[in-house]
């Protein structure tokens, strides 16, 4: 019998078909794949199963028996356990509390810690979830929430484990050992989904794969006779290409950061005594676990905060304004780690988008608006980087995410930039997407310009960089020529594992 | 100074303290449960007029104490539904929802009184709730007369602070309440239902600032008049931040403005000659400001406080 079986699941929102007549089934002791880019449908369906939508047609069965739609406490009862990409912990709470929330009657009068605290004991000894029961959340690493939240699942019996792109904020070390957890757990008979668009985990880890496209499910294959390329090809609909790497001679220094410094404000990591050099022609990558110091480097280098010790060069000359604007004139331009919130603003147009960060140097006369310019210029940019939307007088908040990353890049590059700053720029977009907003960057470094790629990608990192620096804790280490280091050694600096001597040149 | 320290060692001091602490104590206590909840409730100075006006009205038209305190919670229930209608279902700014309850219970207060005693000018007064002596208790030197020389509503709040904590801490449903204060997601994770919590959250905690209220009419000054709660509801709101959300700190916080309050009337009466009384009237409020500048800098705020929940809000 199987374990979960999803029956001609359909579920639209408006005119949108997020699923449209899906059926598969998962066994037990099995991990299951799916695949599939963003809006193709899987979350949607894992909605469903969890009780937060009810779908329109079809059903699903676990263990042969017919799901309640439409209750989240009916999928709990039948032993299915998510585990949420964004983590529905509470950080002022133990991780015990966040353990047993909601699986005592509300009507009991005493909680029963001390059996919890025994069964949570239990459980990680048994997977090997090594956790302080006692611990507050907000003094977790990003790995040992997801551990809490894989114990939480766990506590309350689930036998259907939902991973929902567990590895999205891991470390490749990390990441290998959720994988060795989730292996003792099927050989313990649970039975596991994972959802993930990362073709190298999902070829290690699934017995299975489906792969959804555009709320349809598009393929089933069995892992052993699926590669990469099939994957992907199946997963966006056609063959993708990624842009191809060429190393150019670099020229001079665009920035240089000579031992910055910059305390941390509340709630964001420091940056400690950073060096680094980026040139013309040269694309660096930067890899960490977000929350190490990356967005206080960019505030740095967009101008938004100034170090509060050490220099920064900009094009051989000593900052002495960090202005954004001032920034954006003299040939910076950024591609924000948050689009939506710091990149544009949803409820404007278009055209006021595009013409937003250059206020002050395309303005024609310091009080008044060229609007026809400007919303011939965005005509222009629109076409030239193929922005999909209605035209230039579109309220930029009905974009899509790719799309509002083209205008993005369309507003920063457009100005032949000396330096880029490009804050995780692939994030959360398709396949598609990713490609096109890749080759931008490229060629902007063929054109001659610095960039300085942030991500938590090591694929992207390695694929697109001369050279990889990696920031732990505030630190900076390397950069190391990209085919002079390996993927593991940039996992185990990421996770302070490992130190190197900076190598620092000009 | 000398007669201030001798001043501190007097049961009627700390007697007067606890006096003024009761009411300050069930409705601390009420806004710290919808604030743990995730729910700011600024109805407070409002929800205690009411409860005071409700509680006096019960027993002016001849009900007896206990009927008016029940009374009065109710109609404090009747208007933390209003206020989780507003906030908790609708979404709406729980600062404007809540002004809006404070004016709007307010004005039914005195429209009520008005309409009732139209052409009194000293307001009637009721028969209160009398003190009593815990035996025992109340025979430790100078603490022992003002703790347990008092009436049943004391008391009452002594056992609401003990019950606050055990139910928040010490059972499933206080973890679920805390819970949707810090991470509303996370219930909706366990199939528990947010809405319900916080509403219920609200209800309770409205009702025990409606009684901190009827305390006023019941217990202190046994009439209602205008004017009567007089900013105590707002103090609340800070005692809340200064307890950093923990019943038996909001508990000596009470007790800690009251003392100020206390003193402040009585230092009046000493040097009323030298220094002008409202510099006197001033110093509780001076005094609560420096003591939230040094306790509750580093307060931990719920971190889900007065961010409107809604169903189906995917994560």
């Amino acid at each position: 019998m199987k374990k979960l079986q999803f029956s001609k699941i359909c579920k639209s929102f408006g005119s949108v078909v997020a699923n449209d007549n899906i059926s598969l089934s998962l066994g037990e002791g099995e991990i299951l794949s799916l695949l599939g880019e963003n809006g193709a449908g899987k979350t949607t369906l894992m909605n469903i199963l969890f009780g937060h939508y009810v779908s329109d047609k079809g059903f699903i069965e676990v263990e042969g028996k017919k799901l309640t739609p439409g209750s989240t406490r009916a999928s709990l009862d039948a032993g299915i356990g998510m585990v949420h990409q964004h983590f529905t912990l509470a950080d002022n709470l133990t991780v015990l509390e966040n353990i047993i929330l909601g699986t005592e009657p509300l009507t009991r009068l005493w909680s029963q810690k001390k059996q919890a605290y025994k069964k949570l004991q239990e459980l990680s000894k048994r997977f090997g979830l090594i956790i302080d029961p006692d611990a507050k959340i907000a003094d977790l690493t990003v790995g040992e929430k997801q551990r809490v939240e894989i114990i939480k699942a766990l506590y309350r019996d689930a036998s259907i484990l939902i991973l929902d792109e567990p590895t999205a904020v891991l470390t490749p070390q990390e990441s290998e050992q959720l994988f060795r957890v989730l292996k003792e757990m099927v050989k313990a008979g649970l039975s596991i989904m994972f959802i993930s668009h990362k073709l190298h985990e999902i070829l290690e880890i699934s017995d299975r794969i489906v792969v959804l496209r555009h709320g349809k499910l598009v393929g089933e294959v069995t892992t052993k006779n699926a590669s990469k390329e099939s994957l992907a090809e199946m997963m966006v609909g056609r063959k993708v290409t990624r842009p191809a790497y060429e190393k150019l001679k670099k020229g001079k220094a665009v920035v240089e950061l000579e031992n910055v410094s910059l305390n941390a404000s509340e709630g964001s990591a420091s940056l400690s005594n950073v060096n680094l050099a980026i040139h013309e022609k040269e694309i660096i990558g930067l890899a960490g676990v977000a929350g190490n110091g990356q967005t206080a480097l960019a505030s740095i280098l967009q101008g938004l905060a100034s170090p509060s010790s050490g220099e920064l060069k900009l094009f051989g000359e000593v900052l002495g304004k960090y202005d954004p604007c001032y920034l954006t004139e003299s040939g910076v331009a950024r591609i924000p780690e948050d689009r939506t919130k710091e990149g544009v603003i949803g409820e404007m147009e278009l055209w006021e988008n595009f013409l937003g960060e250059e206020l002050r140097t395309k303005a024609k006369s310091r009080f008044f608006i060229d609007k026809k310019q400007a919303v011939s210029s965005a005509e222009k940019l629109i076409q030239e980087y193929d922005i999909r939307c209605e035209g230039p007088f579109a309220s930029t908040r009905l974009l899509s995410g790719g799309n509002i990353q083209k205008l993005i890049l369309a507003r920063s590059l457009s100005n032949n930039p000396r330096f880029i700053i490009a804050n995780k720029p692939a994030r959360g977009l398709d396949e598609g997407a990713i490609s096109f907003v890749q080759q931008q960057i490229v060629n902007a470094k063929t054109k001659g310009a610095g960039v300085l790629l942030i991500s938590e990608d090591l694929d992207e990192i390695f694929e697109l960089s001369d050279r990889i620096a990696v920031i732990f804790d505030g630190k900076i280490q390397g950069p190391f020529d990209s085919n002079k280091v390996s993927i593991n050694e940039v996992g185990l600096m990421m996770s302070g594992e490992m130190k190197t001597d900076s190598v620092y040149e000009n | 100074m000398m007669e201030l320290f001798e001043m501190m060692l007097t049961t009627s001091l700390w007697a007067a303290v606890i006096r003024i602490a009761t009411p300050l104590i069930f409705a601390t206590l009420g806004e710290l449960i919808c604030e743990r909840a995730g729910v700011l409730n600024l109805g407070i100075e409002g929800i205690m007029t009411i409860g005071a006006m409700a509680g006096w009205i019960w027993v002016y038209q001849g009900g007896d104490l206990w009927g008016g305190i029940i009374f009065a919670a109710i109609v404090g229930m009747i208007f933390g539904f209003l206020h989780s209608i507003l906030v908790v279902y609708l979404g709406l700014s729980q600062h404007v929802s809540g002004i809006g309850i404070t004016l709007l219970a307010s004005s039914i207060s005195y429209y009520a009184y008005t309409l009732l005693i139209p052409f009194s000018t000293t307001p009637p007064k009721i028969v209160p709730f009398s003190a009593f002596e815990v035996p025992i208790l109340s025979s430790i030197p100078i603490l022992g007369q003002a703790l347990f020389h008092q009436s049943a509503l004391t008391y009452l709040s002594y056992v609401l602070v003990i019950v606050t904590f055990f139910v928040l801490y010490k059972m499933p449903i206080g973890l679920t309440i805390r819970m949707a204060g810090e991470n509303p997601v996370a219930n909706e994770a366990q199939g528990i239902n947010v809405l319900l919590i916080r509403t219920g959250a609200v209800m309770v905690g409205s009702a025990m600032m409606a009684i901190g209220g009827a305390f006023l009419t019941m217990s202190a000054f046994d009439a209602f008049y205008f004017g009567m709660i007089n900013g105590r509801g707002w103090i609340c709101i800070a005692l809340v931040i200064f307890a950093s959300w923990r019943p038996g700190k909001a508990f000596l916080g009470a007790i800690l403005f009251a003392l100020f309050e206390a003193l402040q009337v009585r230092a009046q009466l000493i040097g009323a000659d030298v220094i002008p009384y409202q510099i006197f009237s001033m110093m509780p409020y001076f005094l609560s400001i420096l003591a939230m500048m040094l306790v509750a800098r580093k307060a931990a705020y719920p971190k889900a406080l007065l961010v409107p929940f809604r169903q189906g809000d995917r994560i």
